[in-house]
């Protein structure tokens, strides 16, 4: 399990092909349920008899709440690894702690986009300050867009994987505090716990918000195992590379003019 | 723990008379913090009694960026010939090293709070309506950014990147006390009607949580 | 091991640094290469061998601030795979740099260096002072701050932070590099006192014919290997 072995030559198995095709079925399959099948949330204002609601602006939630759920998903387990190496030290935590905090940051990314081309028609604003979810989630990604630089950075593997789980534990962290504080900032939210609430849960909507959860959980686990895969090859690679640079430094000494090794004293 | 305080004060006295050496809080950091309020002057093209109502979240805002200064400047002391080796050799714990410099960080930053403090006055035509939040608000927030600044300055440094990778690692975690402390110093200073001593209580849970994790994670980062 | 002093002390013949084949990276450089090494206490030890061939890495090794890959490293009774700290206490290492802080002044340096290693504030002054004049520093230089001091100097003032805390291992790289020929002979002086006070010194220098006159083992290092060894524990 510490291990790496080069017995992975690629990121693709029979398992995750088959997890790939499914995925792509499934998010077919979503899409036709969330722009085509299902009703537009539009409703009569009790009292003025007028049309009121998200109408077709509401169809983007069926990606965009299972994304933001993926999220938090991804950014707990990123941190859960992060603790994992640090407790462990072995080079499987930190593989999953990167591949885990990489997969969710390009989801934390699909859900301030979604979520602010939803928020245009909705709440008339491309972006909405006193939102607590909101502010919340952007600063968690520019958090976790912190923690990739220190991974793009040129460090000894061992002192990167150490830093990088001490910032994923600290972002989580701090992450109740940053919700807490933009809380009391406005206290007021757009973001109220009825949004879903209010739309008509009807056996469609309800089915097609457990589809898009299903799906991005299999589109999410197929990218972290890719992902995993391709940190794990790396390693490989690089223990690969040692091995090699260790046995030419002997070839090396060897050749250094000297008679041979005396330096096993007994 | 005398051990540890002991360590930690010997080592934040260092820092601090390394400051009082050269200058660079006096003759850099400090003038840029008042070049920052000035400049938010000009950007604004307000009159007074918009900036009084902007002034404690410029405020804090100035006090972020010297951190930055502060946080990089700390780090140069001990890279710039090695001596961080020297720290690890000497066999400090690594807990009373990291709160000996934060230490020394947070004595910078209140002198550099007093000077804004002075600044938002004269410039902005603020007033320090209640005395005690500002005095207490200003040392908490201190505390928590020197800690979680000296805990950041230790993960970005000896990457040759730091004075890149740090603002983006730091600030965003300390979003939070960005917030609570402008509130507490809208309230200090009677700009918005908030409850600042709340606020004030977040920042203090921020600061314990901060000096506690840095202490305790500053070992691992600095060892090997 | 018997304890002397509250600090543990090592008989004659047992090993001070007993490596066997161990590997050290530098990122993904392999500087040691398996190198297998063993030195009793009171040992003087000259490391040569060309650029590059590992004495750095060697030297901090054993200084306990960089880790073995693998194989078996003990220094003063510690497992440095394990934890360096407590070895790094107990050891003095002289490394390129001098460690030392430009806008102190030397005394100020020096006494810094000795409170961190744990002496109390007059005990650490005191020897301060000593350690500076037998390094042959000018009492004249002790208050001017580091930065207006020669690199010559600097080495100096590095050589006398690091013999306040009185270690019973000295590892030293380089240590004649930027001396005129009075340091040179300083340096050579610290390392007989060291030796005559029971300490290991283990010496990288190029400067052989020098440091030949204090009768070393002399250990030839090449290609992150131990290649040619004089004399080792029998």
């Amino acid at each position: 399990m510490t291990n790496p072995t080069s017995s992975v030559a690629t990121t693709g198995s029979p398992g995750s092909r088959a997890l790939g095709l499914a995925t792509l079925a499934g998010l077919v399959g979503l899409l036709v349920l969330a722009f085509v099948l299902t009703e537009p949330d539009v409703r009569i204002h009790p009292s003025t008899g007028q049309e009121i609601g998200q109408f077709d602006a509401v169809r983007l939630l069926y990606l965009h709440v299972p994304m933001a759920v993926i999220t938090y998903v991804a950014y707990s387990l990123a941190a859960f690894a992060s603790a994992g190496y640090l407790i462990k030290r072995t080079p499987w935590w930190d593989v999953t702690a990167h591949a885990a905090a990489e997969v969710g940051t390009v989801f934390c990314f699909l859900v301030l986009v979604t979520g602010s081309i939803w928020g245009r028609p909705v709440w008339n604003t491309w972006w909405e300050w006193g939102d607590v979810r909101l502010m919340t989630t952007l600063i968690l990604f520019l958090m976790f867009v912190g923690y990739l630089a220190l991974r793009r950075t040129a460090a000894d593997p061992r002192v990167q994987a150490r830093r990088a789980a001490v910032v994923a534990l600290v972002a989580i962290v701090d992450l109740p505090l940053v919700n807490r504080s933009v809380e009391w900032w406005e206290n007021r939210t757009l973001h109220q716990k009825s949004t879903l609430g209010e739309l008509k849960i009807e056996d469609l909507t309800l089915f097609t918000l457990m589809v898009g959860f299903l799906v991005f959980l299999m589109v999410f686990s197929w990218l972290l195992l890719h992902r995993f895969r391709v940190g794990w090859l790396t390693l490989a690679a690089g223990e690969h590379q040692v091995a090699a640079a260790i046995k030419e430094r002997r070839a090396e000494a060897d050749g250094s003019g000297v008679a041979s090794a005396v330096g096993e004293t007994s | 723990m005398k051990s540890l305080l002991s360590e930690a004060w010997l080592v934040a006295s260092k820092d601090l008379r390394i400051e009082a050496r050269s200058r660079v809080l006096t003759n850099q950091v400090a003038p840029f913090a008042v070049l920052v309020l000035v400049l938010f002057g000009f950007a604004l093209d307000a009159d007074q009694r918009t900036l009084r109502m902007f002034a404690p979240g410029l405020f804090w805002v100035a006090v972020l960026l010297c951190l930055l200064l502060a946080v990089q400047r700390s780090s140069a002391v001990e890279s710039a010939d090695d001596a961080a080796t020297g720290l690890r050799m000497a066999g400090l714990a690594p807990a009373a090293v990291f709160l000996g410099k934060s230490a020394a960080i947070f004595v910078q930053l209140l002198v550099l709070e007093l000077l804004l403090t002075a600044g938002i006055i004269v410039f902005y035509g603020s007033s320090v309506k209640n005395l005690f939040l500002w005095l207490i608000a200003g040392l908490v927030t201190a505390l928590a950014v020197a800690t979680t600044g000296m805990l950041y300055g230790a993960l970005a440094s000896g990457l040759g990147v730091r004075e890149t990778l740090l603002p983006i690692l730091l600030l965003p975690v300390l979003a939070p006390v960005l917030i609570g402390a402008t509130r507490a110093y809208d309230d200090a200073l009677g700009a918005a009607a908030v409850d600042g001593w709340a606020w004030t209580g977040l920042l203090a849970m921020f600061a314990v949580v901060a000096s506690t994790l840095g202490a305790l994670a500053y070992g691992a980062l600095v060892e090997d | 091991m018997v304890r002397v002093g509250g600090r543990r002390r090592y008989r004659y013949g047992v090993p001070v640094i007993q490596l066997c084949d161990v590997v050290a990276l530098l990122g993904r450089f392999p500087a040691l290469a398996g190198a297998s090494l063993s030195v009793e206490a009171g040992e003087t030890v000259l490391l040569q061998g060309p650029n590059g061939a590992g004495k750095t890495t060697l030297l901090r090794l054993c200084a306990g601030l960089v880790r073995p890959e693998s194989g078996q490293a003990q220094v003063l009774g510690h497992d440095l795979s394990v934890d360096g700290r407590p070895v790094r206490r107990q050891v003095a290492m002289l490394g390129h740099a001098t460690g030392l802080y430009e806008d102190l002044s030397v005394a100020e340096n020096v006494s810094f260096w000795a409170q961190a290693a744990g002496l109390d504030k007059s005990l650490a002054a005191q020897r301060a002072t000593g350690a500076l004049g037998r390094m042959g520093l000018d009492e004249r230089l002790l208050s001017l701050p580091v930065s207006r001091l020669s690199a010559g100097q600097r080495r100096r003032a590095s050589l006398a932070a690091l013999a306040v805390r009185r270690p019973q291992l000295w590892l030293l790289d380089e240590p004649h590099a930027g001396l005129d020929q009075t340091g040179r002979n300083v340096v050579d002086e610290l390392i007989s006192d060291a030796v005559a006070a029971g300490a290991t010194v283990l010496v990288a220098s190029h400067e052989l014919e020098r440091v030949r006159s204090l009768n070393p083992r002399v250990v030839t290092v090449a290609g992150g290997l131990i290649v040619k060894d004089t004399g080792g524990p029998k």
